[in-house]
């Protein structure tokens, strides 16, 4: 019974640490793309189609990467091409990626795929304690070695302090030669990539089937994830597996007549960012706050 | 700068038109007097599965049966709230004789605009409020969950029963009762566990409601929200289940046991008829929740889909079960009843009237916890 729960929560999680993980690499940057909601449903509705359609999980995936890095490159265009506001152009591209998700969609609303299958041999999962670890699928033990990949590539890499610098200080990192725009443009692109794979996992793993706006949300808590893991990778599959703890165990305690109201413990993952944000801001050292050049757009010419 | 700003201003000029294109996209006809024209508003795109899609069924039926004589529009993806006040006055504006809004939450903007155009008549689907021209209908689609208790109850061997739920209101408590008298007439050991997702779609969070069902034990699920994805779990985990509002056995084929199917075509088929004959009114009698259309299995506003995966032992019961509550002699709540603190609802011989099923607040015996305030 417990081993079920925690592989829901697990399952729950996945998702969460893909968007959140391209998130991070794109606000290491210095941009702030709010349209991960959008850029999800894409992700989903494609891979959707693509599995469906062609009857291969690995094409559906590839469609999904695909797609969200398509999306992605949309807001690329307005924010870095024409310097838009990043605010309202990661608003607008939700709204976008929601609506037109529903049209390419809505020809495979009520249509049923199998689903990922799991990794390791079914044996593997009754060993005791540790067995459901051996019950996920493979995007899920991808999910952890992406974030592994995406600290080493930031903290331990030329290319990742370049990354940093880019969302620290535009000025003084083109000062030094370095791109910024391309650098820019590189994490916006994989930040889609990731946020089409999570919504991929969705209609392949979760649930499915395609249905409108299945994401229901889960852009928003990415959003306050990657805030919970103060911009760190490795926080965020703690923060992850919390988020998904939450939700999990706020049904599981109704189910066994517990008398937490549960619209509060829907609440808590973002109370809980709240706190992290007031935890930060209060130590005030620099290492755990957001980039500072966050969200301000960069134009060489100035 | 300046050129930038009017690119980005083009684009996005570029990108309201298209959704407004796609989202006023409602058939345009030309104006023809002898017709009469009937308008739908839909929360959702009907898609072929759930609450929206039985609606659109409904609306096939009414072009069908009426063939030339009346031509039927809808308009889909319209929230609840403001936006819909706007789409159903221009529905009203492009000469509709006739506009059912399908949702509760259109309630309160169809009787504002029902105000505006007295010579049009609205039909609000699972709302109280009325007008002189704004009627209401509604299934009792309680009667369905009584029948799947039964058949729950005989074809649990855990004695869990899950039952995932939207939002505590008076609908939804009355479908859980109703299942759990259901259940309690072929087994007295069974319980129902109810979880709240709190959200009538969420296909993600009704898939980890069930699983969380699942791994407390239950092995037959029910659900009061709108998703396939539960019954995609149960069919996943081997345990039952029963598809809510259209059937919905592709997704499930060996969990679903059977679905209740909202019927919405006899009443619209009903109300147009009246409309046109002039016998169209929006009724009198107690102004409680019922609303002045509330029928069920006996006028087959609601149907059950095929029995399936149970022995014919159980479909036969479940038949039994159908037959009783469509000729009325199973009444659903009659006493004795308890609620699930001990307290007598209903003493031997009374039976509960409609204004009683739309005040429940409360659990019947057989279901675990409490109704989340």
């Amino acid at each position: 019974m417990i081993d079920a729960l925690i592989l829901t929560i697990l399952m729950t999680s996945v998702p969460l640490i893909l968007a959140a993980t391209g998130e991070l690499v794109v606000e290491r940057s210095g941009v702030l793309n709010l349209g991960l909601e959008g850029m999800m449903l894409m992700g989903a509705v494609s891979a959707f189609a693509l599995t469906y359609t062609s009857g291969s999980l690995l094409v559906g995936l590839l469609a999904g990467v695909i797609s969200g890095c398509l999306t992605a490159a949309i807001f690329g265009f307005f924010v870095l091409g024409l310097a838009t506001n990043q605010v309202a152009t990661g608003l607008a591209l939700t709204i976008f990626g929601t609506g037109l998700s529903g049209l390419i969609g809505s020809d495979f609303v009520g249509k049923a795929v199998t689903g990922l299958p799991i990794l390791f041999p079914e044996s593997f999962s009754n060993i005791p304690f540790i067995g459901v670890f051996f019950a996920l699928d493979i995007i899920a033990y991808l999910s952890v070695l992406i974030v592994f990949i995406v600290w080493i590539f930031l903290f331990k890499t030329k290319y990742g302090l370049i990354l940093r610098a880019s969302g620290i200080s535009h000025t003084s990192s083109h000062s030094l030669g370095y791109k910024v725009l391309t650098v820019r443009w590189c994490a916006v692109l994989f930040g889609g990539m990731m946020a089409g794979l999570a919504g991929a996992y969705l209609p392949l793993m979760l649930t499915p089937h395609w249905s409108e706006g299945m994401t229901s949300g889960r852009g928003w808590i990415a959003l306050a994830l990657v805030v919970f893991a103060s911009w760190m990778p490795s926080r965020i599959i703690y923060g992850a597996v919390l988020f998904g703890a939450i939700t999990i165990m706020q049904l599981a305690g109704q189910a066994r007549g517990w008398t937490i109201p549960p619209q509060f413990l829907s609440s808590l993952p973002y109370i809980a960012t709240i706190f992290v944000l007031v935890l930060i801001s209060s130590r005030g050292s620099a290492k755990y706050l957001a980039p500072s050049d966050l969200t301000r757009p960069f134009i060489a010419s100035k | 700068m300046k050129n930038n700003r009017f690119i980005v201003l083009a684009g996005l000029l570029a990108i309201v038109a298209v959704v407004y294109y796609f989202a006023t996209n409602v058939d345009q006809v030309d104006e023809e007097d002898a017709k009469m024209k009937v308008a739908f508003v839909y929360l959702t795109n009907p898609g072929d599965h759930g609450w929206t899609y039985a609606h659109e069924v409904g609306r096939l039926q009414v072009q069908e049966h009426f063939g030339d004589k009346v031509e039927t529009s809808y308009v889909e993806n319209v929230p609840e709230g403001p936006d819909a006040t706007r789409v159903i006055r221009e529905l009203a504006q492009n000469g509709n004789d006739m506009i059912f809004t399908t949702s509760f939450g259109y309630m309160e903007p169809t009787l504002k605009v029902a105000k505006e155009f007295p010579n049009i008549k609205f039909d609000h689907i699972t709302g109280y409020m009325r007008a002189e021209n704004m009627a209401t209908g509604n299934i009792r689609f309680y009667e369905g969950r009584y029948v799947q208790g039964v058949v729950a109850g005989l074809t649990t061997k855990s004695n869990k029963i899950g039952y995932v739920a939207a939002f505590p209101i008076p609908e939804v408590i009355q479908g859980i009762n109703s299942f759990a008298q259901g259940l309690k007439s072929v087994n007295k050991d069974a319980t129902i566990s109810v979880v709240w997702a709190n959200t009538w779609y969420d296909p993600v969070k009704e898939g980890d409601a069930a699983k969380v069902l699942i791994a407390e034990g239950a092995d037959v699920l029910a659900q009061h929200t709108d998703s396939p994805s539960m019954l995609q779990t149960a069919e996943k985990a081997g345990v039952h289940g029963f598809g809510q509002s259209s059937d919905m056995h592709e997704f499930a084929p060996s969990a679903q046991l059977f679905a209740s199917v909202n019927n919405w075509g006899p009443y619209y088929i009903a109300q147009i008829e009246k409309a046109m004959d002039g016998s169209w009114t929006t009724g009198e009698g107690p102004d409680h929740w019922a609303g002045n259309t509330w029928k069920g299995l006996s006028d087959d506003f609601l149907v059950l889909s095929d029995f399936k995966n149970m022995p014919s032992s159980v479909a036969k019961a479940a038949q039994d079960a159908r037959d009783g509550i469509a000729d009325g002699s199973i009444n659903i709540f009659s006493g004795p009843m308890m609620d699930n603190e001990g307290n007598q609802i209903l003493a031997s011989g009374e039976v509960l009237d409609d204004a009683g099923l739309w005040a429940m607040n409360y659990y019947v015996d057989g279901v675990i916890g409490k109704i989340p305030n």
